[in-house]
């Protein structure tokens, strides 16, 4: 992978991407622990 | 109160999720630890298969996008960019649209649901709005040697970035939700007509100028280049659905946790009310069976509102001696 | 409808008159800007020449979101907005009375921002036609849509940060097509401008209705 013409780029972008969305997934999934301990299981509707 | 989920219900076995990778794809977990009524977080059965699917779906777009696909002959491996990059702005155009479309049956039907989507949809594309920002502008640096070109895509996504931003602070204001989220989705309702209006302007604006080579920003392409993109677009489809999903979900806790402050406070107040004597300050129980629907805001609420409205204002109240 | 929209302008113009805000305070704010602008940009060079006519239209849109903060706060106060809700009064007929007292106020300020540029930047309106057409179309619309978002945000105390977050956004189409059209028109080449300006009418139509079918929801639910 190294081998590539500006590889650098392109592993950052790769990488920011990946960081971005994750991050983002993580504080989302985080967030959703959060609130589901303030909510009473009967408003939810899923699992 | 009905509203619709995208994703279907599952059976009661909680997970935790394990840490997330590229991609922010979750997969698998394990049973919770005692018998605890319910989940506390937002996945079930149906986010676990997406979750895997979409990080499926992306290790075969690094397999695709990096190792199989051959680079470009113009652009080098630079080409690999795009196959972030594309798949990036469609579905940033689709989470738009969803906010769109949300806000006007949200307008029509009044089902919380809707409200709840429209703001997953604009916070997910906005996400995906920097995302493509960010490609777009790596992927200029080795090509033009600059971080930022003045085409029109780059342009009109850094205005539709602009858009969403906006959007989403007005959601985070307002006082009385329901006032909220029906300006909200006033404003929803005009975005995707404000995105078609920017991208023709824009894109007409840079055409006067444009030559030929900056048109290639979007490269014909074919053979396992066209396969890795193609592939790009279903792993991005698939993390941006997963994530909508449970962006949804926080919402609708959010609007539940309100509701339950509400009451919460409600209470309380009532409570207090009760002890106190019958004064004078006696307009605290009166002034306390709000309509249905235009319920001020509490001290209590942490939503981060800003403070008391300039209407009824219930720390009058609070303040009053009895 | 069109009687309640002149009753509305004509109480929004009203009230302008008796504080001339507009006048005292908008107009020379206006001034300053373009003043800045050649501050900022060295008006010995070419370069202010040839940038005037984007720097006229930002300086209109800056102008603008202090006239229309202004007008949604002639709205604000408790008394009047429930004034507004309970008179007999048609939603749309207020939105277009609101959105024409701001765009005469607009035109006013275009005026003396047109002689503003071509004293101090040397500007050289060659063919006035479609100056004026610009102007007219553009105004309308920066009026209506400001009207509308106006609204969206009336009564926030974020209002003076929020309404330029939302406004400029949406208005960047005004000011590429006014930018482009007043170049044509200050460059001599007129054929060009014209399609712009058409791109200015049309946005001004589709937030004029935009406007005028939102305002009674706004209204209510506020």
């Amino acid at each position: 992978m190294m081998a590539m013409t500006h590889g650098g780029y392109v592993a950052a972008v790769w990488l920011g991407a990946a960081a971005l969305l994750g991050g983002y997934a993580v504080t989302i999934l985080r967030r959703g622990r959060k609130l589901s301990r303030q909510v009473p299981t009967e408003e939810r509707r899923w699992s | 109160m009905t509203a619709t989920t995208p994703a279907g219900t599952a059976s009661g076995t909680s997970a935790t999720p394990t840490s997330t990778t590229s991609g922010g794809g979750l997969a698998g977990g394990r049973p919770s630890p005692g018998g605890t009524p319910g989940p506390a977080h937002t996945g079930s059965a149906a986010t676990r298969v997406l979750g895997l699917l979409a990080l499926v779906a992306v290790g075969v777009l690094v397999l695709y996008g990096l190792v199989i696909s051959p680079a470009d002959r113009e652009m080098a491996d630079s080409v690999r960019i795009m196959y972030v990059h594309v798949p990036a702005a469609t579905l940033l155009y689709v989470g738009c649209f969803i906010t769109t479309v949300a806000s006007g049956l949200w307008l029509w039907k009044r089902t919380p649901g809707w409200d709840a989507l429209a703001e997953s949809g604009a916070e997910v594309g906005l996400v995906f709005s920097i995302v493509t920002l960010f490609s777009g502008s790596l992927w200029g640096r080795p090509t033009w040697g600059t971080y930022w070109v003045w085409d029109a895509r780059l342009t009109s996504t850094a205005v539709l970035t602009a858009l969403l931003i906006g959007y989403l602070a007005l959601r985070r204001l307002d006082l009385d939700p329901d006032a909220r989220s029906t300006r909200a989705a006033v404003l929803g309702l005009l975005l995707v007509p404000n995105v078609i209006v920017v991208n023709r302007s824009v894109e007409w604006w840079r055409s006067i100028h444009q030559d030929s080579t900056l048109a290639r920003l979007d490269p014909t392409i074919e053979g396992d280049m066209l396969v890795a993109l193609m592939v790009g677009f279903l792993a991005m489809a698939l993390v941006f659905t997963w994530l909508l999903v449970h962006r949804f979900r926080v919402a609708w806790l959010e609007q539940q946790a309100d509701r339950v402050d509400l009451d919460a406070a409600l209470l309380a107040r009532r409570a207090e009310a009760a002890d106190a004597e019958p004064a004078p300050g006696s307009a605290a129980t009166a002034g306390f069976d709000p309509p249905a629907g235009s319920a001020p805001t509490v001290p209590t609420d942490a939503a981060g509102a800003g403070g008391p409205s300039t209407g009824a204002d219930p720390t009058d109240e609070k303040g009053t001696p009895t | 409808m069109w009687r309640d929209a002149s009753l509305i302008a004509g109480r929004d113009l009203r009230v302008e008159a008796r504080s001339r805000v507009t006048l005292n305070q908008v107009a020379p704010f206006a001034l300053l800007v373009l003043i800045l602008f050649a501050f900022a940009l060295d008006p010995d060079g070419p370069i202010l020449e040839r940038a005037t006519p984007g720097l006229y239209w930002v300086t209109v849109l800056f102008s603008a979101l202090l006239a229309i903060a202004r007008s949604a706060a002639l709205d604000e106060t408790d008394g009047v907005r429930d004034a507004l809700r309970l008179s007999a009064l048609d939603p749309a007929g207020v939105f277009v009375g609101k959105a024409a007292a701001v765009a005469a106020e607009l035109a006013a300020l275009e005026v003396l921002l047109g002689v503003g540029v071509i004293i101090l930047y040397g500007a050289d309106p060659a063919s006035l036609g479609l100056l004026l057409a610009t102007c007219l179309a553009a105004t309308v619309a920066v009026a209506s849509t400001g009207t509308l978002y106006g609204a969206l945000v009336s009564g926030l105390r974020v209002r003076e940060t929020l309404l330029p977050l939302l406004l400029l956004p949406v208005l960047a189409p005004v000011l590429i097509a006014a930018t482009r059209a007043f170049e044509s028109a200050l460059g001599g080449d007129p054929a060009r401008g014209w399609p712009w300006c058409g791109l200015l009418a049309t946005f001004a139509v589709l937030y004029s209705v935009a406007g005028a079918l939102a305002y009674g929801t706004l209204l209510e639910g506020s």
